[in-house]
């Protein structure tokens, strides 16, 4: 493995944190001066910019072997104690590089949607401030060569979301949801951290006490057989980042921050909550894939809580009527797709959908974006209909995408989808099991899907009559990234035909430097079995194609009533999905109530025990000095007032004898002295 | 530049007297002086800073002169790298809480002569290599804040000042005792604290007391005198209510600075002068009781309404990430622990004088009182966003580098300790931006429509902080080079202790 030492990558995360500081501190000055445009060029040159360095840095890995496509732009020492050594330093290698072309591409893309979606807002100039903090934060994550510089970005990334999901601080809502997901993926950023620590710790106890990515994989043999607590450290070190994952990537338990993410702007739910940030799990462990691999136990859990994740979260996304909500959830379960691959071993194919993902469903939110916007902000479907004609574009774009999510033939997502599909089947670490929850979850999301398209765009205007006079098509600084973006839907899937159809599978072979240790599926194992993988994917085709014509059935014949499907078992069921299964009241209670709970108790605790005893000791004391004085005044001092009052009393009775008579004093002697002389005699 | 530290030292001193012969009434002049007697010394303390060798191990700008012959007292002054730290934290802290102090208005002159008073006691106990000398200092910077607290304070002002220093008062009668043990078991009788920790292989291991040697028992005593100031549990709890009474800038000293004393004072003497005795200790005194404070100051300032309430617990517990990295003898735990020592200092600081900033205007402090002040103070709230996501510990910011120094460092030591104290991540953002959100956002309180922006002299109090904030994230090791050599050095005689010690058993 050779690395090229360069000084320009260092210019890709810069450039959009130049933008954000210069919007963050003069933004205000400048929207006053030069309205939005000069604010919008500020915010969108640097990540066009940033664009332009990342494909010459593509261009630059391409020129390079294979086995030594490595760029590494070390800027300057950062943490350096004992055995502990964190660099500021950026890594361009196939994955991260493929991470940064979306990230400045779809990201560029976004901040131009946003100039127009924007429009008006007064606080312009601080969106676009926290936009490009934020892709300063995401590309920070994917290009740092080490966990620490990570980390940096992982939290940056969150620091970013709450800012932008509060965008519209003014209203509880807003900034409760983003409460909700900083907290939420601070627990996964607990995990993370102490994953970090078990790394860096095991490693050091073995003389090779290391951070960056390279030295850990170079020396994640010599960890192979410590344990920990009576685990073997690579299981429980996986099994911390992927508490990280589950945080960021919006995974079962903690996936409830993402659909309440959705009261950001629309260009943030895009950019953010499906584009780049929530795919920064599946990064991570597309990342540190080495340490995984070497921990069947954990890539168990990986795959079972993604599979149980996009099953669980489609049937959620089945009965919203929230636009945004429909794709929160589709989301939540395309993430536990790419979770499946990652769990099967399947790096490149999770990579894969990443990417995919990343083309339709951030045309998708754009397109509910312009859809709200041409809406009036109204974002309930069921006030929705009829849109097609009005605004067609939007339509489809908007079409084009959700073909691709449903997993249609040669669109994008057909071609990342059947690969995890065959990889959750196939792979050394796969099973039926996966497969079957996996299809049964693409039947549901083709179902959902075109529910919303249907119920948004065909169909009878539902608006009332003043939202629809004002419908109207958004303009070109929204329409083309939607076109762009629908065209990436159709095209980037053709970047990996598999094998058995004819392709060369062009990104598998891009990323193979990278992904030395995974579990290769069945084709590199010499059993593939090219019949089965036609047959399953006819068969996840086949169960697509029936959600449709399920969505088709309800709402665009009408045929069946949705209602008489919601009444079924007394409602119960429908409730239970239309309430999220009730998991957010559950944590509400049981979490943040406990948590509460203990707080003011230890509060009270605090106060009327701890500082109780405090103040108890300060009363007793003046007690017993309040006592002891008393006892002074009444005791010692009564005594010796005793004692002067009787030496006073005897001596008023003695001083009788003080007569000052001279004959008295004679006969006394006298009397004295004859006493004694008899007394003598005697 | 021998004398710096002198000059450092007793310059306010000099403020100090000439104030008193100023005529009460010219406040400004006042002011001005206080002001102008604190700047030299930071402008030294920025000359130090650049002049510091970091490689050197030991004392330097050492000065040295017999001060009582008779029983060996010294005036002996010097810094290494865990005291360099904290002067230049203090002498930086002080002109900003002069400035801070801008809005008294009542007995100014004896306000800032108290105050000067103070700087003189703090930035002493950091230089002091006699511990006569330092118990000098400690107990001259008790009487101005007492003062400093029971005037210009709140409501509570006579019950807080009193609580405060009595309670620091039996601190530091245990230290005295324990000092006094030192000189005399020391042949010929000494109180220089470099001997004394030349001295610290010296104690008998015999037990005299339940089991408890002699080392044993005067850790313990002066464990306590420190662990008040910190505050550690469960002697703390005369912080939040001295905090509540306090004027912003007395606030400030008292986080920003004294409550480092505590942890100063341990690293310096128990760590230095009873060596085994701290490698026996250190798990249940330092680790445990570290890891309750980050946990228990957490929980306890979440269920808080007053704004500086809360401050003061989230000071408690982050005073506890110094105790757990300190305990666990690992070169990032100790350079962790320091590291968040001068960290909380500026972070805690901005954070009191952001609740001085509302607390002048709105003159009260209930969080649920307030609401949207983000629409009607926007600077302000962007300076508050700072303050707090560093208080969180927000990678990029100083906070962060020392906090996972410290969790890191000790989980090498205690992994299960710090998987518990690192779990306070969740809790301290939990009750950091539900406070934001009470405060600064939601609709915005009619009452407070008419609040005027933060104004310059407040900006120029917390922008300065801000920028060491920004820069220590990014460049942590213009601290950490000047504290790791002298930290490495202790942990390796704490830890060549321990192992004499079990060799010896």
């Amino acid at each position: 493995m050779e690395l090229t030492p360069v000084s320009y990558i260092r210019w890709i995360p810069a450039l959009p944190l130049i933008g954000a500081v210069l919007n963050g501190f003069a933004g205000a000055g400048i929207q006053r001066r030069f309205g939005e445009r000069g604010i919008a060029i500020l915010a969108c040159a640097p990540v066009l910019l940033a664009f332009a360095i990342s494909v010459q840095a593509f261009l630059h890995l391409l020129s390079l072997e294979p086995e030594s496509r490595f760029l590494l732009d070390r800027v300057a020492g950062w943490i350096d104690i004992g055995t502990m050594k964190a660099d500021i330093a950026f890594l361009v290698d196939p994955l991260s590089c493929v991470m940064i072309l979306v990230i400045t591409g779809i990201g560029g893309l976004i901040h131009i949607y946003a100039t127009g979606y924007m429009h008006g807002d007064q606080a312009f100039w601080r969106f676009f401030a926290f936009l490009n903090l934020f892709t300063f934060a995401m590309l920070t994550l994917v290009l740092g060569d080490n966990l620490l510089v990570m980390f940096v970005g992982w939290e940056g990334v969150g620091l970013c979301s709450f800012a932008l999901i509060g965008f519209w601080w003014t209203d509880h809502k807003n900034t409760s949801a983003g409460n909700k997901a900083f907290i939420v993926n601070r627990v996964g950023d607990f995990g993370f951290l102490l994953g970090i620590f078990l790394i860096f710790w095991s490693l050091d106890s073995q003389g090779h006490g290391a951070l960056a990515f390279r030295d850990i994989q170079h020396h994640a043999g010599s960890i192979a057989d410590m344990h920990f607590w009576g685990w073997p450290v690579a299981t429980l070190a996986t099994l911390f980042l992927f508490v990280g994952a589950t945080g960021k990537s919006a995974q079962i338990p903690l996936y409830v921050w993402l659909p309440d993410a959705m009261q950001g702007p629309t260009p943030v739910s895009a950019l953010i909550h499906a584009a780049t940030m929530v795919t920064a799990g599946v990064y991570m462990i597309a990342r540190m894939n080495f340490l995984f691999a070497m921990a069947p136990e954990t890539l168990a859990v990986v795959a079972g809580i993604g599979a149980a994740t996009a099953f669980f979260a489609a049937t959620i996304g089945l009965v919203q009527n929230d636009i945004k909500r429909v794709l929160a959830y589709s989301t939540v379960s395309q993430l536990g797709y790419m979770f499946i691959a990652m769990g099967v071993g399947a790096w490149t194919a999770g990579v894969f959908h990443l990417v995919t993902h990343d083309f339709f469903k951030a045309c998708l939110f754009l397109g509910s974006g312009s859809v709200i916007h041409g809406m009036s902000n109204e974002q309930d479907m069921r006030k929705m209909g009829g849109l097609r004609t009005k605004m067609p574009i939007t339509f489809w774009t908007f079409l084009i995408a959700t073909l691709a999510i449903a997993g249609t033939p040669l669109t994008a997502g057909f071609f990342s989808k059947d690969e995890i599909l065959w990889k959750a089947w196939s792979s050394e670490y796969g099973s039926p099991v996966l497969w079957v929850i996996g299809v049964a979850g693409a039947g549901m999301t083709a179902c959902y899907m075109f529910r919303q398209v249907f119920m948004t765009f065909f169909g009878e205007c539902r608006a009332d009559p003043e939202v629809q006079d004002h419908i109207h098509e958004s303009p070109f600084a929204m329409t083309m990234p939607l076109v762009v973006l629908a065209a990436g839907s159709l095209l980037v899937g053709f970047l990996g035909v598999p094998e058995f159809l004819g392709g060369s599978n062009h990104f598998h072979a891009w990323l193979a430097p990278v992904f030395e240790h995974g579990a290769h599926g069945g084709a590199h194992h010499g059993h593939h079995d090219v019949a089965m993988e036609w047959t399953l994917m006819m068969i996840s085709v086949a169960v697509a194609a029936t959600g449709v014509f399920i969505a088709y059935l309800f709402y665009f014949r009408q045929s069946f009533s949705a209602a008489r499907v919601a009444a079924i078992g007394g409602g119960g069921p429908y409730t239970l999905l239309l309430n999220k299964y009730y998991v957010d009241e559950i944590y509400n209670f049981v979490v943040i109530g406990g948590t509460l709970l203990i707080s003011r108790f230890l509060a009270w605790f605090d106060g009327a025990i701890v500082d109780g005893i405090v103040n108890a000791t300060a009363a007793i004391t003046r007690r017993v000095s309040a006592f002891n004085g008393m006892f002074d005044n009444r005791v010692v001092d009564a005594l010796v007032n005793l004692l002067a009052n009787r030496t006073y009393a005897l001596g008023t009775r003695l001083r009788h004898v003080q007569t000052g008579g001279i004959n008295a004093y004679l006969y006394v002697i006298v009397g004295a002295v004859t006493v004694v002389l008899l007394a003598r005699l005697m | 530049m021998d004398h710096v530290l002198s000059w450092m030292v007793f310059l306010p001193l000099l403020g100090a007297a000439v104030i008193l012969c100023l005529p009460s009434s010219a406040h400004n002049l006042i002011k001005q002086t206080a002001l102008a007697f604190t700047l030299p010394p930071l402008l030294l303390g920025i000359n130090l800073f650049q002049s510091f060798d970091r490689g050197a191990e030991g004392f330097q700008y050492v000065v040295r002169a017999p001060w009582i012959a008779s029983y060996n007292i010294d005036y002996f002054v010097g810094v290494d790298g865990i005291s360099i730290s904290m002067v230049l934290l203090t002498v930086l802290l002080c002109p900003i809480c002069i400035l801070a102090s801008w809005g008294i208005n009542k007995a100014v002159k004896g306000y800032f002569a108290l105050f000067l008073l103070l700087d003189v006691g703090m930035t002493g106990v950091f230089v002091a290599l006699d511990f006569f000398l330092f118990y000098i200092f400690w107990e001259v910077m008790l009487l101005p804040m007492y003062f400093l607290i029971g005037i210009w304070g709140g409501p509570r002002k006579e019950y807080a000042a009193i609580k405060f220093f009595l309670y620091t008062l039996a601190g530091s009668v245990l230290m005295l005792v324990a000092m006094l043990y030192l000189y005399f078991s020391a042949d010929p009788h000494t109180f220089d604290m470099v001997k004394l920790m030349a001295l610290s292989g010296s104690y008998s291991q015999d037990p005299v007391f339940l089991g408890l040697t002699t080392q044993h028992l005067l850790w313990l005593a002066l464990f306590i005198g420190f662990a008040i100031k910190i505050p550690a549990f469960p002697f703390h709890t005369w912080l939040p209510d001295a905090h509540v009474e306090a004027p912003t800038a007395i606030s400030v000293i008292l986080a920003g600075v004294l409550l480092k004393m505590g942890t100063y004072g341990i690293l310096r003497i128990n760590y230095g002068m009873l060596p085994e005795a701290t490698a026996d200790f250190a798990f249940w005194f330092l680790a445990v009781l570290g890891t309750w404070n980050i946990i228990y100051g957490a929980l306890c300032a979440m269920a808080q309404t007053d704004l500086k309430k809360l401050v003061a617990y989230s000071s408690i517990s982050h005073m506890g990430y110094v105790m757990l990295g300190m305990s666990a003898f690992t070169p990032q735990g100790i350079n962790g622990a320091v590291l968040q020592m001068f960290n909380h200092g500026t972070v805690t600081a901005m954070l009191f004088l952001l609740v001085g900033v509302i607390y002048d205007r709105a003159h009260h402090r209930d969080i649920n009182g307030f609401g949207g002040l983000a629409g009607v103070m926007p600077v302000y709230t962007g300076v508050t966003a700072l303050a707090f996501f560093a208080a969180m510990g927000l990678p990029g910011l100083s906070a962060f580098i020392s906090e996972v120094l410290v969790l890191l460092g000790a989980w090498q030591a205690y992994p299960g300790l710090t998987i518990i104290a690192a779990s306070a991540v969740v809790l301290t953002a939990g009750y950091m931006l539900w406070t934001m959100q009470r405060v600064w956002l939601g609709p915005t309180n009619e009452k407070y429509v008419g609040l005027s922006e933060i104004n310059a002299r407040e900006l120029a109090t917390l922008v300065p902080l801000g920028v060491i904030v920004v820069v220590l994230g990014v460049y942590p090791h213009a601290v950490l080079d000047l504290i790791n050599t002298s930290l490495l050095k202790l942990n390796d005689v704490v830890l060549s202790a321990a192992s004499t010690a079990v060799a010896l058993r």
